[in-house]
């Protein structure tokens, strides 16, 4: 950065650095307070929890051993966590697949009127969801699918897949042309041009793009909660379950929330060093 | 080992009118390295990727050895090529880009390492096999996308600009070891480049384009002393020709009112236009300047060193115009001096089709 100005201009610049930055912190802090919170009622009891706000406090895992617990009859922490991981796992790996020829096909040797192809598939997008929800209902319960973890792992898919193809198409377009010819040149057939050529130079991207499916079918919640209320539930329906009628519930939301958090996180971290690995590979040019 | 034929070979782009690659007509002998120059845009990357089966052939045809290659993908014409910006796959390292083809081709790890090393040792590239492209300078980066060229022993090279990233020093040298490495190896070779001194320097033969047409294709001796006509005349040589409408002097071609000289049958075969529609050229180096000739008054003196060279203006067609002459490394003509500008070299006459008119 520039260091070589006159006196005042630095002083001034920085000053105002300082303001920035502190500015950032303080917007960071009051991003993350809720989140911090969250997890500290985690560990604290309900009384704790409930009463006036606290700082410091005897922490207890009682909590989370209290919302992992199986109740007969009540959806259980397993369940949940599994029926979650197959739809969003089976669901984000579908995405990919169709999404790297979709964006192929967009980007690299577009169709013709690919304009009109990109925007067909981002106007998917455009009617909510609430809308579609009854004939989504039927279609499900006369296919048998309600309550189904395939029904989720249908709708995650095509819930995401627009998304995967746009923002894979933006990557796939970084791409440079001499790349691909070279490839060619060199011998490949398309197979071995996207492998061996593009997906390896596309891989931040692909992290990237993967990572926001996880995040979106994780954290799905309406589409759950309509068709798999009794079999087949994810985690954000089990975070709610424990929201109760009788008695308080804060410092039990908490901790069921902290889990449920858990795995985006781990998601996140694993595909940060997937991508800056990828950008310090000195991925494009 | 190759012969490559363009047979009036047409590109046209979509959406555009005018062809970029114009009915090519271009035979290529086994071994030979031919130069393709033109100004920017004149079509020369289109034919070269043409050739490459990275661009659609939309008229004509094109031959790798007797064989109709026009419609074949690049992966079956057995050819490389090496890429103004090289191309070279940036998560692979060096000696991975190297090897990527025979990979490709099937080829054996042993064998794969043992031709790559080869490769490498030609190129001086062996200290940098495990490395990544982005951790190498421009001129390795170059060497490289050779080495990636080369390693596959194919029939034909194909090079497009490849030079042109590199600073002016390294630009000679490399043109130096390029031209040797092909003499070496004897690989049929087509070489893109817009400076014609790279051209001049590198071609066995050398293929003028303009606008898509070939304008000529000759030894470069021959385009230098016998260009086709104006456009090669004025893109060879540098500095280039001297091109003038002619004046009418006593019913010859003249510069200013001085007659040029022409051999007794350009002469004759000039008489048949006037005078006032023909074209003189002449080049610098066939100019000197001494005490009789094309009165005029030296305004740029350009010392090189070795050379100089002199713009001079001269009154012509009644116009004031500037002719460049060549003189000698320690010249003793100073600007405003008033000098006399003379022939001592071929002249070129060009008829009104900018055709030269030979005798
Ligand atoms: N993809 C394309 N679509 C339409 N026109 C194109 C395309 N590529 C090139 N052209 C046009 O074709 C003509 C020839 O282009 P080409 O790239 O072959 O020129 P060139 O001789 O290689 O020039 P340069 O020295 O600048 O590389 C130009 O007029 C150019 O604008
Ligand atoms: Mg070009």
């Amino acid at each position: 950065m520039s260091g070589s100005n006159t006196g005042p201009v630095v002083g001034e610049r920085k000053l105002g650095g300082y303001l920035l930055s502190a500015l950032a912190w303080f917007v960071g802090f009051l991003f993350f307070f809720p989140v911090f919170w969250m997890v500290l009622s985690g560990f604290k009891t309900e009384a704790d929890a409930n009463g006036p706000p606290k700082l410091f406090f005897e922490p207890t895992t009682e909590q989370f051993a209290e919302v992992t617990n199986d109740t007969t009859g009540l959806l259980s922490a397993g369940e949940a966590f599994s029926n979650s991981f197959w739809a969003v796992a089976i669901s984000t790996v579908l995405v990919m697949l169709l999404a790297i020829p979709a964006a192929y096909a967009l980007s690299i040797k577009p169709v013709d009127k690919w304009r009109d192809v990109l925007f067909f598939f981002i106007s998917t997008k455009f009617l909510p969801i609430v809308a579609a929800i009854l004939p989504l209902w039927i279609i499900a319960r006369e296919l048998n699918l309600l309550n189904t973890r395939l029904i989720l792992i249908i709708l995650y898919t095509a819930m995401n897949l627009p998304l995967a193809v746009w923002m894979l198409r933006s990557f796939f377009s970084e791409v440079p042309r001499e790349l691909i010819e070279a490839a060619q040149i060199d011998g490949t057939n398309l197979r071995g041009q996207i492998t061996s050529v593009i997906l390896p130079i596309v891989a931040p991207g692909l992290a990237a793009t993967a990572l926001l499916c996880v995040i979106f079918a994780w954290n799905e919640f309406f589409l759950a909660v309509q068709l798999n209320p009794i079999e087949g539930s994810t985690v954000p329906i089990w975070v709610t379950g424990n929201v109760s009628t009788r008695g308080n519930f804060l410092a039990k939301l908490s901790a069921a929330s902290t889990l449920a958090t858990l795995p985006v996180i781990i998601a996140g971290w694993l595909a940060q060093k997937r991508m800056i690995r990828g950008l310090a590979m000195g991925a494009i040019k | 080992m190759a012969e490559v034929k363009f047979d009036a070979a047409s590109r046209i782009y979509p959406g555009t009118e005018e062809p970029a690659v114009n009915k090519l007509n271009l035979d290529i002998g086994d071994g030979e390295l031919l130069v393709l120059v033109g100004p920017s845009g004149s079509g020369k990357s289109t034919a070269l990727r043409m050739l490459a089966g990275l661009e659609f052939v939309n008229d004509g045809s094109i031959f790798i050895n007797d064989k109709d290659v026009t419609l074949a993908p690049p992966q079956d014409r057995d050819i490389a090529m090496v890429f103004q910006n090289y191309a070279l796959y940036p998560q692979m390292t060096v000696a991975s880009n190297m090897a990527f083809a025979l990979k490709q081709q099937g080829v054996s790890k042993e064998d794969r390492m043992a031709r790559v090393k080869e490769a490498a040792k030609i190129l001086d590239l062996e200290p940098f096999l495990d490395r990544k492209p982005k951790n190498l300078s421009g001129g390795q980066r170059q060497r490289v996308a050779m080495g990636r060229a080369i390693v596959r022993e194919p029939q034909v090279f194909l090079m497009d600009e490849p030079l042109s990233n590199l600073d002016a020093k390294l630009r000679v040298q490399t043109r130096t070891e390029l031209a040797d490495l092909q003499a070496r190896l004897g690989v049929t070779t087509v070489y893109v480049t817009h400076d014609q001194v790279e051209a001049m320097t590198m071609g066995h033969r050398v293929a003028v384009l303009n606008f898509g047409v070939l304008q000529q294709v000759d030894a470069p001796r021959t385009l230098y002393s016998a260009p086709a006509n104006k456009f090669v005349a004025g893109f060879i040589g540098s500095p280039a020709m001297n091109l003038l409408a002619a004046s009418d002097v006593g019913g010859r071609a003249g510069i200013g009112g001085v007659q040029v000289p022409l051999s007794d049958a350009v002469a004759a075969a000039a008489g048949a236009h006037p005078a006032r529609e023909l074209t003189v050229g002449v080049r610098p180096e066939h100019l000197q300047l001494g005490s009789e000739g094309i009165p005029g008054e030296a305004i740029v003196v350009e010392e090189l060193g070795s050379e100089s060279f002199v713009h001079v203006r001269i009154d012509h067609l009644g116009e004031s115009t500037t002719i460049v002459v060549r003189d000698e490394g320690e010249t003793d003509v100073r600007r405003g001096d008033n000098v006399s500008v003379g022939f001592n070299g071929p002249v070129h006459l060009f008829g009104p089709d900018d055709q030269r008119i030979s005798g």
